[in-house]
C-alpha cells in the first residue's frame, strides 16, 4: 500500500542506526585492556584511576562539544560542584555506610550537578559562540567565588578535609595503592560511556548532530532544538558532577581546585586531542595528555605548561581530528560525520 | 567615596585601552583572541626590564612598549593567526588559549613567578591633595593619558580615511571587500596597533596593577567582560564598559570585600542574559 515505502525507508533507517552502533573489535580491545591494565601494572592504579576521572569528565565536555556543537570554558563548574556534594556527603556519613556510600555520592553529585546544569542551560543557550563562552566562564567563576566565599562549608583554600567514604557496594575497601579506586573509576567510566555511546546513535543523538550541522535547517525539519540542547547539556553537567564525585571519593579530599580554570581548558584540551565528537577520543586524549603530562613534567616542572600551549597550537594548526582523527585515516575509513 | 570613584575610573580606562584592540579585532573578523592579555604583558614586562636594567626614563618606555607589541602582533597576525579566521570558534580559543600558557610559561622563565613592582617616575609620585582628599598624581596621568588617547581614537575612526574604511569593514566585510577596501590589510593593521595599545597599557600599569605571568589569564576575563558587556560595534560601549567595570571591580572590592569578584560576574551574566549583544552594542547581523 501507500505506506510501503516509508516502512521500507523507516527499516532502513533503523539498519543504519543499527549498523553505526555495532560494538567493533577495536573498541571491545580497549575496554579489556583497560581493566586488564590496573592488574598487569599494579603500581601504576592512581595514575589508571586519574586517566579515567579525566576521561569521564572529557567525555561529559564532548556530549556538548562534539556532539551539540556548545563551547564552554566553564564546565569545570559541574566538575566541582559534583566533588563537593560527594565530598560533603561522605563525610557527614563519617565513612558509615547509608550516607558515605560511594554510589550514593555519585548518584547525589550527578544529579545536583543535573540540576544546576538544567537551570543554567537556560543562560548558556542564548546569544552567539563568544556570549555562551562568556557566560559559561562566568558561571564557573562564580561558583569558584562562592567555594571560596562559603569556606564554612567548602574548606575554602585549605581544602575539605576528612572525606572518608565508605566500602564500595558495601563490599571493597579503598585501599592506598589505588586499586580499588582504579576498578571503581574505570568501572563507572565504562558504565556511563556506553550509555553515552547509546544516546550518541539514538534517534536522540542524532538529531543533536543535525543542530550541529545547521540549527537553523534543524529546526525547519521539526527538531525541537532548545529542548534538545537543554537536555544534553543537563546530561553532560550530570556526568561531569559524577567525574567529580569520583575525584572526591578516590582521592579522599576536595580543594578549590577542581574549579579552577586550567582545568576546563585541560578538558578542552583532552577533547581536541583525542578528536571531537568521538567518544573514544575523550578516553584515548586523556590517557594521551597523562601520559604526556608525567613524561613532560618529570624534566621540568615547572614549565610544563608551555608545552601544554605548544602541543595546542600545533593541535589547532597541524593536526585535524586529534588521535581518533590520524587512526581513522591510518585505517583508512572514512569519517563518518 | 570619591577617592573609590577617582581609582575605579583610572582602573577603567586603564582596562579601555588594554581591551579596546581585542573589542575591534573580536569585532572586524569575528576571531576570538583569548591571548591578547599576553601581548599587555609583554608591553608590561618590556617596560620593566628597559627601566630596570638600562636605566630608560619611563616616559620612553611607553613609546617602546608600544612599538614592540605592535611589531610582535604584526608578526604573529601574519604568520600565525592568519591562519586560523576561516576556522571554528573552537579552534580559535584552543590556538589563542595555547598562545596564552607559552607566553606565561616564557615570562615565567625569564622574569620569575613573582609580581614585578614598579615604581612611578618620581615626576608622578606623591599625591596631590584637594581639600581633604588625596588623590595619587599617577593615576590622574593615567586617567588624562587614556582619556587622550580615546579620543584621539575616536577622532581617528570617524574623521580618517582609515576609520571609516575600517567602520565599513566591521559594518558587512563582504561588501566593503566588494568596494575595494582591502579588509586583509586593514585588520593585520588593526591587528598590530590593538596590540599595541594593550602592550602600551601594560606598560602604563604596572605601577598600579601587579605585573606577574599570570596576568594574561587573570585579566582575560576583564577584557571579556568590557567586550562582551561593551558591544563590538563602537569603540565608545568598550569605552563605557571598561568604565563601568572599573568602578564596579573597585566599589565592590572596598565596600563588599568578602563577595570579592562575586558582583561583576553576576552583572556581567546577567547583562549578557538580557542583552545577547552587549549593553551599548547593536546586533550583528551574520
Amino acid at each position: 500500500m501507500s505506506d510501503t515505502p516509508l516502512q521500507a525507508d523507516r527499516d532502513k533507517a533503523f539498519a543504519f542506526l543499527k549498523a553505526q552502533a555495532r560494538w567493533r573489535w577495536p573498541e571491545i580491545a580497549l575496554w579489556a585492556f583497560a581493566f586488564a591494565s590496573i592488574l598487569l601494572m599494579p603500581s601504576r592504579a592512581l595514575l589508571i584511576n586519574e586517566i579515567a576521572i579525566l576521561a569521564l569528565f572529557a567525555l561529559s565536555l564532548d556530549l556538548i562539544l562534539g556532539y551539540a556543537g556548545i563551547v564552554s570554558l566553564g564546565h569545570g563548574a559541574f566538575f566541582g560542584v559534583g566533588a563537593y556534594t560527594a565530598g560533603l556527603l561522605a563525610k557527614a556519613g563519617a565513612g558509615a555506610a547509608p550516607l558515605s556510600d560511594p554510589t550514593l555520592g555519585l548518584l547525589a553529585a550527578g544529579a545536583t550537578a543535573a540540576m544546576i546544569g538544567y537551570a543554567t542551560s537556560f543562560l548558556v543557550l542564548r546569544g552567539n559562540d563568544l556570549t555562551k563562552l562568556m557566560v559559561t566562564l562566568g558561571i564557573a567563576l562564580i561558583f569558584q567565588e562562592l567555594a571560596n566565599k562559603f569556606s564554612d562549608i567548602t574548606g575554602g583554600a585549605d581544602g575539605l578535609q576528612g572525606v572518608t567514604p565508605a566500602k564500595v557496594l558495601g563490599l571493597f575497601d579503598f585501599d592506598i595503592y589505588g586499586k580499588t579506586a582504579a576498578f571503581y573509576s574505570v568501572t563507572v567510566l565504562f558504565l556511563l560511556f556506553c550509555a553515552a555511546r547509546v544516546i550518541v546513535h539514538s534517534p536522540f543523538g542524532i538529531s543533536l548532530r543535525a543542530i550541529k550541522g545547521n540549527a537553523l535547517r534543524a529546526r525547519a525539519i521539526g527538531v525541537p532544538v532548545d529542548a534538545r540542547l537543554r537536555a544534553i547539556y543537563t546530561l553532560a553537567a550530570a556526568y561531569a558532577g559524577v567525574a567529580g564525585a569520583l575525584l572526591a571519593q578516590t582521592t579522599a579530599q576536595v580543594s578549590l581546585d577542581v574549579l579552577e580554570f586550567h582545568r576546563s581548558a585541560d578538558t578542552l584540551l583532552i577533547v581536541v586531542l583525542g578528536g571531537v565528537g568521538t567518544l573514544y577520543g575523550a578516553v584515548v586524549g586523556a590517557a594521551a595528555f597523562k601520559m604526556m603530562y608525567d613524561f613532560i613534567s618529570s624534566y621540568t616542572q615547572q614549565y610544563w605548561q608551555f608545552w601544554l600551549g605548544l602541543i595546542l597550537v600545533v593541535l589547532v594548526l597541524f593536526v585535524r581530528g586529534g588521535i581518533m582523527g590520524l587512526i581513522a585515516r591510518l585505517t583508512g575509513q572514512e569519517e563518518r560525520a | 567615596m570619591l577617592t573609590n570613584l577617582f581609582d575605579g575610573v583610572a582602573l577603567g580606562m586603564l582596562l579601555f585601552v588594554l581591551a579596546v584592540g581585542l573589542s575591534v579585532t573580536l569585532g572586524l573578523m569575528n576571531f576570538i583572541n583569548l591571548a591578547h592579555g599576553a601581548f599587555a604583558m609583554a608591553g608590561g614586562y618590556v617596560a620593566v626590564v628597559l627601566m630596570r636594567h638600562y636605566g630608560v626614563p619611563f616616559f620612553l618606555c611607553l613609546p617602546i612598549a608600544f612599538l614592540t607589541t605592535a611589531i610582535a602582533g604584526a608578526i604573529l597576525e601574519r604568520t600565525l593567526y592568519v591562519r586560523l579566521y576561516d576556522k571554528s570558534h573552537l579552534e580559535q580559543v584552543m590556538f589563542t588559549i595555547g598562545l596564552t600558557f607559552m607566553a606565561m610559561a616564557t615570562a615565567d622563565y625569564f622574569m620569575g613567578a613573582s609580581p614585578q613592582i614598579v615604581d612611578a617616575p618620581p615626576s608622578l609620585a606623591g599625591n596631590v591633595s584637594i581639600g581633604d582628599l588625596e588623590f595619587s598624581r599617577y593615576k590622574i596621568f593615567v586617567i588624562v593619558f587614556c582619556a587622550v588617547l580615546a579620543f584621539g581614537l575616536q577622532t581617528a575612526l570617524t574623521k580618517t580615511r582609515f576609520g571609516s574604511r575600517l567602520r565599513a569593514a566591521v559594518d558587512d566585510q563582504r561588501v566593503a571587500q566588494g568596494l575595494g577596501i582591502d579588509v586583509t590589510k586593514i585588520f593585520a593593521m588593526t591587528f598590530a596597533l590593538g596590540s599595541g595599545l594593550a602592550g602600551l597599557a601594560g606598560a602604563l600599569g604596572s605601577p598600579i596593577i601587579s605585573l606577574d605571568p599570570i596576568f594574561p589569564l587573570k585579566y582575560m576575563i576583564y577584557f571579556m567582560i568590557v567586550v562582551s558587556v561593551g558591544g563590538v560595534t563602537t569603540i565608545t560601549g568598550p569605552f563605557l564598559a571598561s568604565l563601568l567595570l572599573g568602578v564596579a571591580d573597585v566599589a565592590g572590592k572596598y565596600y563588599v570585600p568578602t563577595v570579592g569578584g562575586f558582583i561583576i560576574y553576576t552583572l556581567m551574566v546577567a547583562v549578557l542574559i538580557f542583552r545577547p549583544q552587549g549593553l551599548f552594542g547593536r546586533p550583528v547581523k551574520r
